[in-house]
């Protein structure tokens, strides 16, 4: 079995992100990090590869981003990626999901994966649909959410959260599959692993090179415009209390709820 | 003139409460644009009356077609179809999980425009503005589509339910083909409650655990504290803790769980996610502990407190229990 796991570099959380007014669209200076949601897939690689019920081949991280997003794919390989993929093109600037989605299959394409799997949500898009714009374009079956992930042959068997409760689904092979972060507890890479990360074989694509149509990648390609960006509705900031004397800090929780006879 | 399609999610019988929402809207929109809204059901042997109702909120025709439940592929196929056909300029989904889905793959299908997390639509120049709060709703961006068709996932509870005072809408069937990969998947089991069947809807005051509680037993904290408040108090959960095993599925607020609005909302080791949000926002009166200054609770919370919930909740259930006497 040949997995692809997608990877995306983006801020810090510990960094504020922000819109930059010139263009509309994220800021995307300051400090990056993979992804941390992509850690729980590449986890889930791992597992399947080290769980024995099917061979796998190869783990390959894939992704789509400025130059800077090297750095990603060099953190996934060295929590377990056998090499990496880096789509990276000025013309694909701006994407919005579709485009993206498009753009990433495409990619995808070249490689002939059995299992596709990527993160619940990008930390700074959260559009949580990556996945299956992806599935529809390579004309895989896909599923979002997925909290348990059993490998038969030629299937899987998975189950997720979804409106009414939790859903056990059985997905043949080759699918696109989106895990929740509550599937894995993501390793932590060995200092030997991340020393050894750049070493690992890199394939940097151009639109051109992965067969994808400029004509709709891009921000001005892109179906849906992001025209505007305005403060929500200011909501009265509450109050706050740090605590520092628990009692005092109780006496207070209490007083509040009373006056508000909450008692 | 252009129409809107909306998708309602159903299950045993009744119509999603979101999807009531979304076909509300669409509705609502498609009479500012001087078109119709229509509504699709895909399932297995749908009752037509159950179609036939959305026409209270306002769909003119509803389409049923024939297919497999809970999965986003089929519905993807049946509504490619509808689109592809019948003309539709629009396509709505209420909040939810396979909405984004559904939606995220039609637009893949059709080359469409999508936008996720909506909070408001409006008309403007005979066609749609969408609404989508971004980086933690701190900023609203506003998306136009610049595709034939247009797809608007809405944020949960984002859309109001009204009856229009229109009748029983017509019903139509709509067959179309399975595609090859909608028949690689198939389901097993559908909406497993698991743990057990607790009642938090009917609580005035809720008492909210999560991750933060660092294991399982941290919510006898709170078990203890919703005690001390007396019989109108519950206890309830994150997803987080839900999908860990901590605590029952039937106390899970947000997207995928309950929506509640009590008079109190007292939340302990919980960030703040947009999707638990989403299901205790209306709450009257919102109190957070957290050790995490910059947790994003704090940003829609009436009182914060900056603190170890170890050490603030145990002492927090006396005091309580001392008021009350
Ligand atoms: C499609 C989709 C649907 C979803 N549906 C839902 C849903 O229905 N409901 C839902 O809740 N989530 C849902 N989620 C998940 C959601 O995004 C969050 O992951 C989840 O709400 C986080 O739960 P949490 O706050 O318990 O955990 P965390 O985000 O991990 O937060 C734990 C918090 O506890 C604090 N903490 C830790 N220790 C202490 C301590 N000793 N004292 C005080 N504070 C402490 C930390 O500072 C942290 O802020 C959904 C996600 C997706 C993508
Ligand atoms: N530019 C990208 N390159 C590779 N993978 C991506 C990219 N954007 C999003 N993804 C993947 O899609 C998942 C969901 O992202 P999103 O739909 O933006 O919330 C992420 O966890 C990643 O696995």
């Amino acid at each position: 079995m040949k997995i692809c796991v997608l990877v995306k570099e983006v801020p810090d959380a510990a960094v504020e992100k922000r819109i930059d007014p010139s263009t509309g669209r994220m800021d995307r200076s300051g400090e990056k990090n993979l992804n941390p949601y992509d850690t729980h897939a590449i986890e889930a690689a791992m597992q399947i590869r080290e769980g024995g019920a099917v061979p796998v081949e190869e783990i390959v991280a894939v992704t789509m981003g400025p130059e800077s997003a090297v750095r990603a794919l060099h953190k996934a390989v060295s929590l377990g990626a056998d090499r990496s993929v880096h789509l990276t093109d000025a013309a694909l600037a701006g994407s919005d999901v579709a485009a993206t989605g498009y753009a990433l299959a495409q990619t995808l394409q070249r490689e002939k994966p059995d299992l596709v799997l990527l993160g619940q949500q990008s930390d700074d898009g959260e559009c949580y649909t990556i996945g299956a714009v992806v599935a529809e374009h390579l004309g895989m079956p896909s599923l979002t959410q997925v909290i348990k992930m059993d490998v038969e042959s030629g299937s899987l068997r998975c189950e997720r959260q979804a409106e009414y409760g939790y859903d056990t689904v059985n997905v043949a092979l080759p699918a696109v599959i989106s895990v929740g972060d509550a599937i894995n507890e993501p390793r932590y890479p060995s200092l030997k692993a991340i020393m050894g990360a750049k070493k690992k074989p890199l394939d940097t694509l151009s639109v051109g090179d992965a067969g994808i149509d400029a004509g709709k990648v891009g921000g001005d390609n892109s179906a849906a415009q992001w025209v505007a960006v305005k403060a929500p509705p200011q909501k009265a900031a509450g109050t706050i209390i740090e605590d520092e004397d628990t009692d005092e800090t109780v006496e207070k929780i209490v007083a509040w709820l009373d006056e508000r006879k909450l008692l | 003139m252009a129409n809107i399609l909306v998708y309602a999610l159903h299950y045993n019988g009744a119509i999603n409460k979101n999807s009531l929402g979304a076909v509300s809207e669409g509705a609502k929109l498609a009479a500012q644009l001087g078109g119709e809204a229509h509504a699709i059901l895909v399932g297995e042997g749908v009752p037509q009356d159950l179609a036939a109702s959305l026409g209270r909120y306002g769909a003119s025709k509803v389409l049923v077609a024939e297919g497999p439940e809970g999965l986003a592929q089929p519905v993807i196929d049946a509504m490619g179809k509808a689109i592809t056909d019948g003309g539709y300029s629009y396509a709505i989904f209420g909040g939810g999980l396979l909405g984004f889905e559904i939606g995220a793959g039609l637009a893949a299908r059709l080359s469409a425009g999508v936008a996720m997390e909506v909070t408001g639509v409006r008309a403007e120049g005979g066609k749609l503005i969408a609404e989508r709060p971004i980086l933690g709703d701190s900023a609203i961006s506003e998306i136009n589509y610049r595709s034939p068709v247009g797809i608007v996932i809405g944020r949960l509870n984002a859309f109001e339910i009204k009856e229009s005072g229109a009748s029983a809408a017509a019903v139509e069937q709509l067959s179309f083909e399975l595609s090859p990969q909608a028949q690689q998947a198939s389901m097993v089991t559908r909406g497993e409650q698991r743990g057990a069947d607790v009642d938090i809807e009917g609580a005035s005051i809720l008492v909210a655990g999560g991750r933060g509680l660092g294991k399982p037993e941290g919510f006898e904290l709170c078990e203890s504290l919703a005690g001390a408040f007396g019989n109108n108090a519950a206890v309830a959960a994150t997803r987080a803790v839900v999908d860990a095993g901590w605590y029952p599925y039937a106390a899970q607020i947000g997207q995928t769980g309950k929506t509640v609005s009590p008079k109190l909302y007292l939340a302990a080791g919980i960030s703040g996610a947009i999707q638990h949000k989403v299901g205790m926002q209306s709450s009257e009166n919102i109190v957070a502990i957290n050790k995490d200054a910059n947790a994003p609770i704090f940003e829609f919370s009436d009182l914060g407190i900056v603190g170890d919930l170890n050490k603030i909740l145990p002492k927090l259930t006396e005091a309580i229990k001392a008021k009350k006497g």
